[in-house]
């Protein structure tokens, strides 16, 4: 087997993550020349400052969260298809976020508050669940336990919303996006996010001890009641903020660790730093792409994500069988 | 380190109850270290819910299961993981990783905030070399074949410096060489002044190769001794339901199995 560097592979998703952060800035609707941009008074340095800055960081913040919180899910249960998507947690968010909506809830940290709650909830569920009983079927099954009830209750305020605009507001906000996000939203999310993105990267040798399995990793000193504290508080935190400001996208999560994996090599603390870098490079690549597709009314992000995340995993799927058969 | 010197595990009147069912019942037992303990039993004779207790991973009901002297129940877990190093049945591979990373693993505790220290590459250096899989350091421990892997898991345990060695059916599915490549390994850890407790299926290996033999029925100590105490015949009976004897063979004794009651 012959595996890059973990060092070497951060140093080159920084490179890729500073050549798109500049096509970020110059790509969408108007084309932005940077040698032809004009005086701070130049009207385009407005397209720059109040939407595209916003975007990118976004579009960093939340691809660097789902990816993490994707390479710890799959690191904790030991099962490469576990993400928050497939495991109900960006779902539970929504769920909060849209109660939200629901009840015209519209102050900032509203949204995000219910949205970490709904996500929290719903990593602690998925935590007590295995907690006890153990085993990766267990915790996938639940995974789909959650989703079923969180697409219940958005579908059920759908349904009662006496607001038909609340109705609107919402199917646009659960296909999820980027567009028109301005710095309150980066303010409101980023927060939370990193705090969540710190809990995260703390459990990285409990990780690796899982390796052994749940005996094993106890066997050798882990402690799992702190290693599932920090991984509900940290998924919570950073998928919940994530949800809350752009909608459910999936894919990143579950796509990005197979990636790595591939670079860097099975062991899960070394995928962790790896998974967040690119799961901020293919947020924002897919952003950048969606910005450019010529359609009446842009693309919304998480479709996007889904039209390509699909096949692509498919594909992953068929190697592995194949690898096996 | 806290507890310097001779290093006990004692159970003291430990029992475990599963289901209503008493599966280890008040068992009292000593172990010194430097020495091969084989417990042996028939299957849900409770060898495995013992050797978790002592291992620290299972709080018994009743009774304790003691360490130097102090209940396993008040052994932090970091504290609990530098002294027992501890081989569960079947162990279970999660991810692709090198053989050196896995034995790395033993360490995890030892290891400082930054990383492994040349102190801890040296431990696993050491212990791939004793194991024999130094030439296979950078292989994918899930491509290993079986001796190896039990070897990988065993390298595992000796990079982490135990005090302790707790195996549970460490030899199982092995043929009969790769059996004795990972008993050797075993009897150089106890000669090395380690103390060695593991469950073992196969009686007569287990006269060869152990110290002192325990043999548990129905959650009890039915013998504990040399290994011609512990398994004469009419202990097996007890034990096993089955009629044996041992005869004198070239290398050593042999059960001859002659029927069951």
């Amino acid at each position: 087997m012959r595996r890059a560097a973990p060092l070497n592979v951060i140093f080159g998703l920084l490179v890729l993550l500073a050549v798109l952060c500049a096509i970020s800035l110059i790509a969408g609707r108007v084309w932005i020349p940077l040698d032809r941009l004009g005086a701070p008074g130049d009207p385009q340095w407005a397209i720059i400052t109040e939407l595209r800055i916003p975007r990118t960081l976004l579009a960093l913040a939340i691809g660097a969260a789902l990816g993490l919180s994707g390479a710890v899910l799959q690191g904790y249960t030991r099962n490469p298809l576990a993400d928050p998507g497939v495991l109900g947690v960006s779902s539970m968010g929504s769920l909060g976020a849209v109660l939200t909506l629901y009840f015209n809830l519209t102050a900032p940290g509203e949204t995000a508050a219910f949205a970490i709650a709904g996500s929290a909830v719903g990593v602690l569920v998925l935590l007590g669940l295995t907690g006890s009983a153990g085993g990766a079927t267990t915790f996938l099954l639940a995974g789909v336990v959650l989703n079923v009830i969180a697409e219940a209750g958005v579908s059920l305020a759908l349904m009662l919303s006496p607001d038909p605009w609340a109705a609107s507001e919402i199917v646009t906000w659960l296909l999820g996006s980027l567009s028109d996000r301005s710095f309150t939203d980066v303010w409101t999310a980023t927060p939370f996010i990193v705090a969540g993105g710190a809990a995260l990267l703390m459990v990285g040798r409990d990780l690796d001890a899982l390796t052994l399995g749940e005996t094993g990793a106890r066997s050798l000193g882990v402690s799992l009641g702190r290693t599932q504290a920090l991984i509900a508080a940290g998924v919570g935190l950073a998928c919940g903020a994530s949800v809350a400001v752009s909608g459910v996208i999936g894919f990143v999560g579950l796509i990005v660790p197979h990636l790595m994996r591939g670079l860097v090599g099975g062991r899960p603390s070394s995928l962790l730093v790896p998974s967040a870098l690119a799961g901020a490079a293919l947020l924002l690549a897919a952003d950048i792409l969606v910005r450019l597709i010529p359609a009446a009314s842009e693309v919304r992000l998480g479709v996007a994500m889904a039209v390509l995340g699909g096949p692509f995993f498919l594909w992953r799927l068929i190697a592995i069988r194949r690898r096996f058969a | 380190m806290r507890t310097e010197g001779a290093l006990g595990l004692e159970a003291h009147g430990l029992t475990v109850r599963l289901g209503g069912r008493a599966v280890v019942d008040r068992v009292d037992l000593a172990f010194a270290p430097g020495a091969v303990t084989a417990v042996l039993g028939p299957n849900g004779a409770g060898k495995s819910t013992l050797l978790s207790c002592l291992a620290g991973l299972r709080r018994p009901q009743a009774g304790e299961a003691r360490l130097g002297g102090r209940s396993l129940a008040v052994v932090p877990g970091k504290e609990r993981a530098h002294l027992l190093g501890y081989l569960p049945q079947s162990p279970e591979i999660a991810w692709s990783v090198d053989v050196r990373t896995f034995a790395g693993l033993g360490r995890t505790v030892r290891v400082g905030a930054f990383g492994p220290s040349d102190v801890d590459r040296a431990a696993v250096a050491r212990a791939l070399a004793v194991t024999q899989l130094t030439d296979l350091a950078d292989r994918d421990v899930t491509t290993l074949s079986g001796g190896e892997r039990a070897r990988a898991h065993i390298a595992r345990v000796l990079a982490g410096e135990p005090r302790w060695m707790i195996a549970d059916e460490p030899l199982t599915g092995l043929d009969p060489s790769h059996q004795l490549d990972a008993a050797d390994l075993m009897r150089g850890f106890a000669q090395a002044g380690g103390g060695v407790v593991v469950t073992l299926h196969d009686l007569a290996f287990a006269a060869r190769f152990a110290d002192r033999v325990v043999v548990l029925a129905e959650g009890r100590v039915l013998a504990d001794g040399t290994p011609a105490e512990a398994l004469a015949p009419d202990i097996l009976a007890r034990a096993y339901a089955i009629d044996a004897r041992w005869t004198s063979g070239a290398a050593g004794p042999l059960l001859e199995v002659v029927a069951r009651r």
